[in-house]
């Protein structure tokens, strides 16, 4: 099939999620053909990238033509038909779900994750297949998926961040309109930054953790992954909401994100953490950073420090918590029920301790090891209850900043995309990476990573941090500043 | 703090995680590395702080006790590695 007809209104590969839509209403292209032409880039270029896992374009297709079956019976709503990429940890029937992981490399998902229900159920998008992830979502470069790393469009010997890595490297390089991610450190963040993406972390408890696969359950939290807050605003509208198959999941009104999207920024304050704009920051990303505070204050916004004072201690208390979290969870996986079974093995116990040891990673191994061991017998006190205290003291933190702003500005990553191979070997180095977001999934907060412009060729991200629900005031400020620059249109070159 | 291998091996055994000894030996140089990123913890005062399990201050929810879904036994079972009359298959474990 050949790629963008001339009776298409327009370059679709670039188009708005709003201008799919209302193309899709006009009847000026149908889903099949939306479809079709992101499952013909995914082909074409997917080899180069590893976004995507599995992509099933038959699947896909009669998806499409559902979708095109209710616009043609005017029974559809703003996202019916528009096609999206689903992050490999939601399960979805019918697809193999793996997880990023060998544990899971058959595993063909019997139930819908409640976002996919949403998403394409009941919303009418298209799945276009599944895109790769660091196993258990446990990384900050895609390196340590099974089904190889993912490389970063903006330059094919970079990551693209992690653990949303392959969602944003498939958004980036235009084989999908937008895409689902999730974030238990930083993983749609900072991916969506080192990919030059608008990505959403929502509070958590927005979005329903049901069939999404657990990696630290207090902190996991599912988003959107797109090209504009826009964008991003209305995946969430489908995304969001109360489940009652998920205990955490939050009593709340549905909400329009995208309600305060237009509202001028006239006295808006902006915290700025002394402790984000200190030593550690690489110096291009920081100027870029500097020039986003900039144009907010052209936009009528004035900026006021604040301080985060333990925000040093995210990291540590961190890895504590979540690898706690993930060696329960994890525990799941035994080579019973579902999941890798070693070919060889004596008794039970040997079963248990070969299927395990063959079926992860050395990531996820490592934080499994980890998480066993400050919940031991002797160690939980020291270590477990200590991170949950500093925990409070970090959540306490963002409390006391919001009574003197709105939204608290920093930069999403200290760096741009680095080198595939680069930190691979020093996994404290590769922690190091998420400093600036992990904090705001210990306090459960949302936050926001938006392009804010380059160094040396690989695209910033600016990071926006909001009070608990304030989405709607991110996703108005992101969008504000997407008006006024042109960063998140940017695209790599050599995709075409 | 720094992990001994016997720690090492011990705590894998709890993990059910087997472990060769070049691989135990590679673990320790890199958990004690990771611990020592987490030992930054140990120097802050934290009395009076009530530990914080959860983002949201949230009781669990109370549902009926009523059987909300059907029985799936022959899907769930399809992705099991091994299975016979509706049982999981596993080596034997009581002589």
């Amino acid at each position: 099939m050949a790629e963008p007809g001339p009776r298409f209104p327009m370059n679709m590969i670039n188009a708005s999620l709003k201008e799919l839509s209302q193309a899709l209403a006009a009847k000026q292209v149908s889903s099949v053909e939306l479809t079709t032409l992101f499952l013909d880039r995914i082909d074409r270029l997917n080899p180069q990238i590893n976004a995507f896992v599995t992509v099933d374009r038959e699947k896909s297709l009669k998806a499409a033509a559902a979708a095109d079956a209710r616009i043609a019976a005017g029974q559809f709503g703003p996202l019916t038909g528009i096609p999206l990429a689903q992050k490999d940890i939601f399960c979805a029937e019918g697809w193999r779900t793996t997880c990023g992981s060998k544990m899971l490399e058959n595993f063909v998902a019997p139930y819908d994750a409640t976002v996919v229900r949403k998403l394409e159920g009941e919303a009418g998008m298209v799945s276009l297949g599944k895109t790769n992830m660091d196993e258990f979502a446990m990384g900050s470069s895609n390196e340590n998926s099974y089904f190889g790393a993912v490389k970063n469009p903006w330059a094919l010997d970079r990551v693209p961040g992690g653990s949303s890595g392959g969602s944003a490297a498939a958004v980036a390089a235009r084989l999908a309109p937008i895409a689902t991610g999730t974030d238990t450190g930083g993983s749609i963040r900072q991916p969506a930054a080192m990919c030059g993406l608008t990505g959403l972390k929502p509070t958590y408890g927005v979005v329903s953790r049901y069939g999404m696969i657990a990696y630290a359950s207090s902190l996991d939290q599912g988003g959107p992954m797109g090209r504009s807050a826009e964008d991003c605003a209305l995946l969430l509208n489908a995304m969001a909401g109360f489940d009652e198959r998920d205990s955490t999941s939050l009593e709340r009104p549905a909400e329009d994100y995208a309600r305060d999207l237009d509202k001028p920024l006239a006295g808006l304050r902006v915290g700025l953490p002394k402790e984000f704009f200190a030593a550690g920051c690489d110096a291009g990303v920081m100027a870029a950073v500097q020039d986003a505070i900039r144009e907010l204050e052209k936009l009528g916004a004035t900026m006021v420090e604040v301080s985060l004072p333990n925000s040093h201690l995210s990291v540590p208390a961190y890895y504590v918590i979540a690898p706690a979290e993930a060696s329960s969870n994890l525990s799941r996986y035994d080579g019973v029920r579902y999941g890798y079974r070693a070919p060889e093995y004596g008794n039970l116990d040997d079963m248990y301790m070969k299927s395990r040891a063959q079926g992860f990673g050395a990531e996820v191994k490592r934080r499994i090891l980890v998480g066993a061991y400050v919940l031991s017998h002797g160690y939980y006190d020291a270590y477990y209850l200590q991170a949950q205290r500093i925990r409070r003291l970090i959540a306490n933190d963002f409390v006391a900043a919001f009574n003197d702003c709105d939204v608290i500005l920093g930069p999403t990553a200290p760096s741009t995309a680095f080198r595939i191979g680069e930190k691979s070997s020093d996994p404290v180095q590769m922690y190091l990476s998420d400093i600036y977001t992990i904090a705001v999934n210990l306090a459960g907060l949302p936050g926001m990573a938006l392009p804010c412009g380059f160094a040396d060729g690989l695209p910033v991200g600016l990071q926006l941090i909001g009070n608990y629900f304030a989405e709607a005031r991110l996703l108005n400020v992101a969008h504000r500043f997407q008006q006024a620059t042109d960063w998140h249109t940017q695209q790599p070159e050599g995709i075409a | 703090m720094s992990l001994t291998l016997d720690q090492v091996k011990r705590i894998a055994h709890l993990a059910r995680i087997e472990i060769g000894d070049e691989e135990a030996l590679a673990t320790q140089g890199q958990l004690n590395g990771i611990f020592q990123l987490i030992e930054q913890m140990q120097a802050v005062d934290t009395a009076g702080i009530e530990p914080m399990a959860h983002a949201q201050d949230l009781s669990q929810r109370l549902r009926a006790d009523a059987v909300s879904e059907e029985n799936r036994r022959a899907a769930f079972q399809a992705v099991a590695p091994e299975t016979e009359a509706g049982l999981y298959l596993v080596p034997k474990v009581i002589e």
